[in-house]
This record gives C-alpha cells, sequence and structure tokens, in this order.
C-alpha cells in the first residue's frame, strides 16, 4: 500500500476548479514532484495534505487512514514554506527544536535530535544565530532542519528554491537530494522549474488545470511524453503537425506540415489518418553538411536562420525547403567543431526515424 | 569625499536645514528654552504674591537667590513621594487595563479582510472626533448616582447585602476615564505592529504541531513585544501627568502628581516647589522611557 494516496480529489474555489478529481499515489521513501505552471493546483494539493485546506470531494489517506478529521498540527506531515516562515524571534537552535517543544520531547532526547539534526544541514556553528543574520542558504537550511527534526512521514516542500539564485539553487538540489536519501523521509516537492522537478524526483506528476497530465520518472516524462502539454512543458522540443500515413513495418510513415513524408516509431493501435503532432527533441537532431547526415532517413536540406551560442552548445533555428522551422543542439565539444555555421549557410538537419515521436491529440 | 560629490551633497545639505530648520527653531524656543527656565526656578525662591522672588532682594547668605531648598521640601514630606507612587500606580494599573482590552481588539482588527481595517481603525479613533472635556465630563453624567450604571451596581450589592458605593468622585471613576481616554493610544501601535506580521508564522507554528495557544503564545504574542512597550509608553507617561479627569471624576483623596503641579502653579502660586515637582516627573518618564526602550530593544532586535 502506498503511504500517501490521494483519491479522487476535488477542490473548488468559487467557480475555478483548483483540484479536478486527481489521484496519486506516493510510496515511502520517494522523492515526488508535482510539476506545472502557476494556478495549475499543486500549492492547493500541498495545502490539503498539510491540512490547510480541506478537498470539496475525494479522500487523502496516509497509511490508509483519511485525513480529513486530523488538524494540521497533529499531522505526521510537516511543510518547508516557499518564504520559509523561520521564527525571525527565535535562534536556529530554537526554530529547529519548535516541533520537538510542541511534541513535548523530553529534553535529552530533543538536544540530541537538535544536534543531529544541525549536524545534518551543516549549521552547528549558526545555531545561536537569528534568522535575519543568515544566508538565503541558510535560512533555507534551518527551514529543511525544522521540518525534518523529528522525522514527519512526508516533508512537504512548496517551491523551497525558488527565492535563491541560480548557483545557489544548484547547490541545494545537491543537497536535498543526499538529505533526503540520508533521512529517507518522503518528499513531495512543488515547482514549476522543469529543470529542477528533473534533477531531484524520483517520480514527477506534470499537473495542468487542476489535473494529472502524466505521471513517470524523469527520463520517462523527457523521452517518451504522453501529450503535447507534456512534451512542450518539460524541455525543449520541435513540434509539427502530422497526419499518420502508413501504421506498419515497424514503423509509422507519417505526413508532416512543412517537412514531408517522414518515419516514425511505431504507436500501438493508431489508425491511419489520424491526426497529431511530430514531435523531436533539439539534442536528437543533427545537423552537418550533406555528407554528414545523409545516411539517416529523415534528412532534409535548410538555410540556418539564426542561432544561440550558449557555451556548451549551439542551438541552430534551420529554416527547411518545406517551409518548417527546426531547432537543432550542437554540443560546441564535438570533434573538430572549430567552425560553427553562420546564418545563410546551407545546412542539412537530420534524426533516426527512432528518435522522433507521433503525439495523439 | 571627492570635490565632485560634495557638489552633489550642497544643495541636498541645504534642503535639510530648510526643512528640518523651522521645527528645530520652534522645538528650541518652545521646549528646550521653558525647560531650561523651569530648571532655574526650581532653584529659586517664590515671590511674594506668586512668580519668583526677585534675585536682587533676595539675602546675599544664600547664595545669590539660588537654594535647593524646594528639593529640600520635597523629600522632607513623605506626602509627596506617596503621590508620585499612587500616580505610578494608577499609571501602571490604566496601562495594564488598556493593554488586555486592546490586545483581542488590535488582533482582531489585523486579522479582519483588509477592506474591514481601515473602517475599524476609523472607529477606534472616532472619540478623538469630540472634544476630551466633554467626553469626560460625559462620564460625570455616566457615573452619577442617578445613572443607570450606579443603580444597577448598587442594586446588585443591595442585593448581596453590601452597602451602597459612590462611583463618582472615586479612584473608579479616575481609572475608568483614564483607560476610556487612552485606550486607543494602545490598540493602534498594537495594530500596527500585528498587522506587519507574516500569517505563513502561524502555518508554519501549526505545522509544527502548535495548538492555538502556543501559535498565540510563543508567536504572536513575542513578536508583538514591540507594539506593547511603544503602546504602553504612549498610555503610561500621559496618565502619570493627567490632572482633569482626577480634577473632574476624582475625589478630594484622589490628587495625583499632575493635579499637584498645577495647584502649586494656579493655587498656592509657588512657581519654584511647581517647577520641581516637575523636574521630579520628568525625571521619573525619562526614567521610565529608558526601562522601556531597554527592553524593547532587546527582544526587538529581530523587529
Amino acid at each position: 500500500m502506498a503511504l500517501l494516496e490521494i483519491r479522487n480529489v476535488t477542490r473548488r474555489f468559487g467557480d475555478f476548479v483548483a483540484v479536478d478529481n486527481i489521484s496519486l499515489s506516493i510510496e515511502a521513501g520517494e522523492f515526488f514532484t508535482l510539476l506545472g505552471p502557476s494556478g495549475c493546483g499543486k500549492t492547493t494539493i500541498l495545502r490539503m495534505i498539510a491540512g490547510f485546506d480541506l478537498p470539496d470531494a475525494g479522500q487523502i489517506l496516509l497509511d490508509g487512514k483519511d485525513l480529513a478529521d486530523t488538524p494540521p498540527e497533529q499531522r505526521p506531515v510537516r511543510t518547508v514554506f516557499q518564504s520559509y516562515a523561520l521564527f525571525p524571534h527565535m535562534t536556529v537552535a530554537q526554530n529547529i527544536s519548535f516541533p520537538l517543544k510542541m511534541a513535548r520531547i523530553p529534553g535529552s532526547d530533543a538536544a540530541r535530535m537538535l544536534r543531529e539534526t544541525l549536524d545534518l544541514v551543516h549549521l552547528t556553528d549558526k545555531s545561536d544565530a537569528y534568522p535575519h543574520e543568515l544566508s538565503g542558504g541558510q535560512k533555507q537550511r534551518v527551514a529543511l532542519a525544522r521540518g525534518l527534526v523529528n522525522r514527519p512521514r512526508v516533508l512537504l516542500l512548496d517551491e523551497p528554491l525558488g527565492a535563491l539564485d541560480a548557483k545557489l539553487r544548484e547547490e541545494m538540489q545537491l543537497e536535498l537530494i543526499n538529505l533526503q536519501r540520508e533521512v529517507g523521509v518522503t518528499f513531495v516537492f512543488v515547482t514549476h522549474a522543469q529543470v529542477e522537478a528533473l534533477a531531484l524526483s524520483h517520480r514527477i506528476a506534470v499537473m495542468r488545470d487542476g489535473r494529472a497530465e502524466q505521471v513517470d520518472e524523469p527520463s520517462k516524462l523527457y523521452s517518451f511524453p504522453q501529450n503535447r502539454f507534456v512534451a512542450d512543458f518539460i524541455g525543449h522540443i520541435n513540434m509539427l503537425e502530422a497526419q499518420v500515413l502508413e501504421p506498419a513495418h515497424g514503423h509509422l510513415r507519417l505526413a508532416v506540415a512543412g517537412l514531408g513524408e517522414i518515419l516514425a516509431p511505431p504507436l500501438h493501435g493508431i489508425a491511419i489518418g489520424s491526426k497529431g503532432t511530430f514531435a523531436i527533441r533539439p539534442e536528437q537532431v543533427r545537423i552537418g553538411v550533406h555528407d554528414e547526415v545523409q545516411e539517416l532517413k529523415n534528412h532534409f536540406l535548410g538555410t540556418v536562420l539564426h542561432f544561440l551560442y550558449r557555451g556548451d552548445v549551439t542551438v541552430y533555428k534551420v529554416s527547411l525547403a518545406n517551409g518548417a522551422v527546426i531547432e537543432a543542439l550542437l554540443p560546441n565539444a564535438a570533434q573538430g567543431r572549430a567552425e560553427l555555421f553562420k546564418v545563410g549557410d546551407t545546412v542539412c538537419v537530420g534524426w533516426r526515424h527512432e528518435s522522433g515521436m507521433f503525439l495523439h491529440e | 569625499m571627492s570635490s565632485r560629490a560634495r557638489k552633489l551633497l550642497a544643495p541636498a545639505r541645504l534642503t535639510k536645514w530648510a526643512v528640518s530648520g523651522p521645527p528645530f527653531v520652534f522645538l528650541l524656543l518652545f521646549f528646550v528654552l521653558p525647560g531650561v527656565i523651569m530648571v532655574i526656578a526650581s532653584f529659586r525662591y517664590p515671590g511674594e504674591f506668586g512668580g519668583l522672588a526677585p534675585l536682587a532682594a533676595a539675602d546675599p547668605n544664600t547664595l545669590h537667590g539660588f537654594t535647593l531648598e524646594t528639593y529640600r521640601f520635597f523629600f522632607s514630606d513623605l506626602i509627596y513621594t506617596e503621590i508620585f507612587i499612587k500616580s505610578f500606580l494608577v499609571a501602571l494599573a490604566t496601562t495594564l487595563i488598556c493593554l488586555v482590552m486592546a490586545y483581542p481588539l488590535a488582533l482582531l482588527i489585523a486579522r479582519s479582510p483588509k477592506k474591514r481595517r481601515d473602517l475599524m481603525v476609523l472607529l477606534v479613533i472616532l472619540p478623538f472626533a469630540s472634544s476630551f472635556l466633554i467626553r469626560v465630563y460625559a462620564w460625570m453624567i455616566l457615573l452619577g448616582p442617578q445613572a443607570a450604571l450606579s443603580q444597577l451596581a448598587n442594586g446588585l450589592l443591595g442585593v448581596l447585602g453590601i452597602a451602597p458605593v459612590h462611583l463618582l468622585f472615586s479612584p473608579f471613576a479616575v481609572l475608568i476615564a483614564m483607560v476610556y481616554v487612552h485606550l486607543p493610544f494602545m490598540v493602534l501601535p498594537l495594530y500596527t505592529n500585528l498587522e506587519k506580521h507574516d500569517p505563513n508564522l502561524l502555518d508554519a507554528a501549526q505545522d509544527c504541531g502548535a495548538n492555538a495557544w502556543h501559535r498565540f503564545w510563543r508567536v504572536t504574542f513575542p513578536l508583538s513585544l514591540p507594539g506593547i512597550f511603544s503602546g504602553s509608553t504612549l498610555v503610561f507617561i500621559p496618565v502619570l501627568g493627567m490632572f482633569a479627569i482626577p480634577d473632574i471624576l476624582g475625589g478630594t483623596g484622589d490628587m495625583l502628581v499632575g493635579n499637584l503641579i498645577k495647584e502649586q502653579f494656579l493655587v498656592t502660586r509657588d512657581w519654584p516647589f511647581g517647577s520641581t515637582l516637575s523636574i521630579m516627573l520628568t525625571l521619573a518618564v525619562l526614567l521610565f522611557v529608558w526601562i522601556a526602550a531597554k527592553l524593547g530593544t532587546t527582544r526587538g532586535r529581530y523587529a
């Protein structure tokens, strides 16, 4: 049985349906992420798990027990707030000890748990500091420590890295992964940053308009998105309108707008004439002079429209003969890649037919 | 500082003086100067018909008209110290009652929807729209022997077999009016403080397992200490010097420092002693403010 089960939960605010009949089950020890644009209902779900909000319909079960009648202060669930919400009048040690005090844990045990937790988040030397004396990353760690100090069943994290700058954010991502592995507490993480979600999570629920569009492991979400929204939301992707011509012979023959006929990997139970989207990730598209790409089944001539030099890679936008514009990504570390293509250069783009995908509407 | 920076700052400095100069001069003329005059007056002899005795006519044996006589007199009769202590107790009681009454009200306003808050604050300061004296005289009617309040209180006491009491011209009347007049001065700073509290902190506390009492006692209350201190100061100090309310509503035995000072200047016409009493009062207030500030800063360093 799953540790935390969300069963057909709906939450409305007036006419607005924030969470629409959603069901999720989260396993013990999992790092589970709710990912989606703002307003998709991810924070509402978090607040309902914490108990600050109640579902209009459906159930939330922890260890098989319905939480509906348990107030937030009695749920074995802790939240790390986006703003950290550290108590400004308490020192780091007092902040972290607060849940222990509320749970009436005796002095010697409490002191040990405080010491261990301070150690866990590397804040032992800051234990007497007040929150306003700490940097953003340190405040973040105090908030985490306060959440973890008496080992809740579930730790909810509401965009906890949102307020940090890019460099610190990356560091904290690594720390979060290590921390979660070390304490083994189930994390439910809310974010709108797909890179963060991919880097941290065991599983991700991609949300839109109060519903989960797809729940999967990061690599599956990225490589095998189930629909246009997920494909578009996670990473970069080329998308073109397409229609199925021939669903046979171990591959799919598609007519793609602005591209012509191409081959794509087979899709189970698809009918001739089905309309949908052809999608391919820019890093799967090879770009080169004609001979280099020719051996690929799907290849097209085009001219460089413009390019973005990003240091590690260069992103090319290539305008193809039939009108489509395809984005291709070229690692700058590739051998002999001293010379870059320039705007207006004639190039050839191509991809292995199994790296593209057809998304049925 | 580079000459360029100095050039940039010169007009700024001029503006600064132009803006802060007039109030500075005003305070110098009408606050500092009278204060100095009062200090000097407290070391002189009273004139025969009020005011101060002329320096020239004074006995040369007495330091050319200057003396410590008034201070000696202040400490020689315990009655003055007693009145000071009583005034302190009344001020303290008023402050505490105001605090207990104002806190829930301020909390209620601070946690109301934004739209309703302004209206509620307006209601709190509405009494200022009518004259202070009229409001105090109104209490005279409310507490009078024919008023419903007295009838009710004495009826109740009668049932219990206790002799009827006079509400008016009593310490009770003084206290109730003191509280009534000063309550807004406690509500406003408290509200200003409570309104700034991050509501996430209460969620966080609840999330950490704190029930309603702990959320108040361990989060809201300690964070509101700066508001409590400023409200208490705003109530305590004016009550300490208040003479109108004891004059109007108090009995003969309810004289406070304010009344004593007023009497020295207007009735006894002993200006030096009146000045001495004023200075002692100022010192007492300064001591209180100093203690309040000390407490406020050590507890309020996070604010």
